[in-house]
């Protein structure tokens, strides 16, 4: 079933790029337009929509350093910029708040979960490309149904499993369910990678009398590189984002992850929250940006992989 | 006859290795495909099937029982489902989810692909603009839902602020507050949200279409949309099914943007399925009502998987592909 959903996909490097494999088109066609022409029927409409989707993100930064009253008082202060920023949101989020143990319990989770999964993962692709057991392919397919269960439809029955096992309340409640939503995934996306290795190495180090342990630590691991990485971050990503379970299986405050502590322990009554509660969506989600910033590409080759498997 | 020559070939063979290996039975199975595959398959079996596959199971069996918090329930059998048959809320919120994904998915593929077929134009700082769109599918939901919350107050949002100063509306809009402002409003957060992954995903299959197909139908005088609709589209398909399928999975069991946005409300406006198990298995404490929902959830994501399925099975059918 899984061989009839291989759609085409170009590589993530041309994707960023923009250079299809024929370079002789790098200019396309575009000359065929004059630019009056271009400027309406492309850039306008581009940077609408690229405005749209930046400028959430501009207010959340603009809210966080923002002082309260020009918060509130919209027609005294230009609400789109502010001349005095300060860092007092920010301060008091880090200072005054559990906000520090928020990070590093969601940064704990999101790491051990992920390399548990890599771990996993990485056995269970090698083996479904590479050792072709008896009914591989019917596996193949089950980890590819794994992957459209949603937590949405889990979460109930997993909360009386994790209660039973006497995980409640406990980082291992997470560490051990994340997997769950990341194995499937990251297992297709190594699958891919695993499938571009030239059977003839694999050969050769059978001959020469390698363990199939060792073929896969010494020759598949070290080409697999780059899959590994786009899984990891892809990951840790999806562990970072998670929600539902999190808000699930803990209870007490200082075993919270950073979405959950955001949302229950920063939304009181007080007309004053706004700029911490920016403050702490924008320091949640910038080690995301920046984990972004410098894996560009294989964070797109792992979303394209994943389509593309 | 037959035997003389494995005879034969075994003595052949025996006089050809100088010094035969005893094959053991430990040797045999450790070089058995099967058993070795069986260790590397156990890591991801084990968690699958304890997480995923007997909570899943779990789950389905809930349902059929009157479970709460703390205590294991009694089988009930179909009482959850009679219950929730009479229960308006639940149909409010059946149709709240249909409303939400059908909505939600319609506009994010037409804005994903509009916004693909953008991108593939040859623009400067291309590497860079594409790496920006994906910035709001990286950003954890919760968080920028948090920063819609902001955008949506009643009070101070910038929306009814730039609105009213532009002289359009006179007073403050309530987003949030409002039946079909609340529903249009989080449908809204939603496509933001999912865009650029359509988006980039359409882009990586849109690459693969070779440029001379555009430029052979040029020279034969297409117009854009003819181009379009003849080449690019029909190319595409493939990829769009998939796009899709898991648009409409991620759209239809949505929890994070609608708790943090509304919660629900206002009077259940924007309840949707996985929001409304939530309220009566965790927040009220009737697990088996919850399950029950939750299990009344899989059916239509199914029909979801199959409809797009099918769909495409039939789009590679026309195209005289194979089926590989």
């Amino acid at each position: 079933m899984t061989e009839t959903l291989v759609p085409k996909v170009a590589d993530p490097h041309s994707v960023l790029a923009g250079s299809s494999a024929a370079a002789d088109h790098s200019e396309g066609m575009s000359y065929l337009q004059t630019l009056p022409k271009r400027l309406v029927t492309v850039y306008l409409p581009l940077s609408i929509i690229l405005l749209v989707l930046l400028f959430p993100f501009y207010w959340m930064a603009l809210t966080a350093i923002k002082p309260d009253d020009q918060l509130l008082d919209l027609d005294k202060y230009s609400p789109f910029w502010t001349w005095n920023p300060t860092f007092h949101h920010i301060y008091k989020l880090i200072f005054e708040t559990q906000y520090p143990v928020w990070l590093w319990n969601t940064m704990l989770v999101a790491v051990c979960a992920t390399i548990l999964s890599i771990i996993a993962s990485v056995l269970a692709a090698y083996a479904l490309v590479r050792l072709r057991f008896k009914g591989a392919q019917w596996v193949g397919g089950a980890i590819f149904l794994a992957y459209l269960v949603p937590p949405s439809i889990l979460f109930i029955p997993l909360s009386y499993v994790v209660f039973q096992y006497g995980l409640f309340d406990t980082p291992f409640a997470l560490i051990l369910t994340y997997p769950t939503i990341l194995i499937p995934f990251s297992t297709w996306l190594l699958m891919g990678y695993f499938k571009t290795i030239p059977f003839e190495l694999e050969e050769c180090a059978l001959i020469d009398g390698a363990s199939r342990w060792q073929i896969l630590i010494r020759i598949v691991l070290p080409l697999a590189i780059p899959g590994l990485i786009s899984a990891f971050i892809f990951c840790f990503t999806l562990c970072w984002n998670e929600f539902i379970y999190a808000l699930t299986f803990l209870s007490s405050t200082q075993n919270k992850t950073v979405p959950v502590a955001i949302v229950n322990e920063f939304v009181d009554g007080d007309i004053y929250r706004w700029g911490s509660l920016m403050a702490g969506a924008l320091v949640g989600s910038l080690p995301l940006v920046i984990l972004y910033a410098f894996f560009v590409e294989h964070y797109v080759s792992a979303m394209t992989g994943a389509v593309k498997e | 006859m037959a035997q003389q020559s494995s005879e034969m070939t075994d003595l052949a063979i025996n006089s050809i290795k100088p010094a035969p290996r005893e094959a053991t039975a430990w040797t045999r199975l450790r070089m058995n495909k099967n058993w070795i595959s069986f260790w590397f398959m156990l890591p991801a079996a084990a968690f699958l099937i304890l997480f995923l596959a007997y909570p899943l199971g779990l789950g389905v069996w809930m349902s059929f029982t009157d479970a709460r918090i703390g205590r294991p329930g009694e089988f009930i059998g179909i009482e959850n489902y009679e219950w929730l048959w009479d229960d308006s809320v639940f149909w409010l919120s059946v149709f709240n989810t249909i409303l939400y994904t059908t909505v939600a998915s319609a506009i994010k593929f037409a804005v994903g692909l509009y916004l693909a077929l953008l991108l593939n134009e040859n623009l400067p700082f291309k590497a860079l603009l594409r790496a920006v769109v994906l910035i709001p599918f990286i950003v954890p939901t919760v968080l920028s839902a948090i920063a819609f919350w902001w955008i949506y107050d009643p009070q101070f949002s910038i929306v009814s602020w730039s609105l009213r100063h532009l002289g359009l509306i006179n007073g403050n809009i309530d987003f949030l507050g409002d039946i079909w402002n609340a529903r249009w409003s989080v449908i809204f957060a939603n496509i933001w949200r999912g865009v650029p992954f359509v988006a980039i995903t359409l882009l990586a299959g849109l690459q693969t279409v070779s440029p001379s197909l555009y430029e052979a139908a040029t020279i034969d005088g297409a117009t854009r949309w003819q181009i379009f609709r003849h080449i690019t589209y029909p190319l595409l398909t493939p990829i769009i099914a998939v796009v899709m399928t898991f648009s409409v999975l991620f759209t239809f069991t949505d929890f994070q943007l609608i708790w943090v946005l509304t919660r629900g409300g206002p009077v259940n406006a924007t309840q949707l399925m996985a929001t409304l198990s939530y309220q009566r298995a965790i927040l009220s404490g009737h697990l088996g009502e919850g399950a029950a929902i939750s299990t009344a959830m899989i059916p239509f994501l199914l029909g979801a998987i199959l409809i797009s399925w099918f769909g495409l099975q039939r789009r590679k059918w026309q195209q005289g592909e194979s089926n590989d």
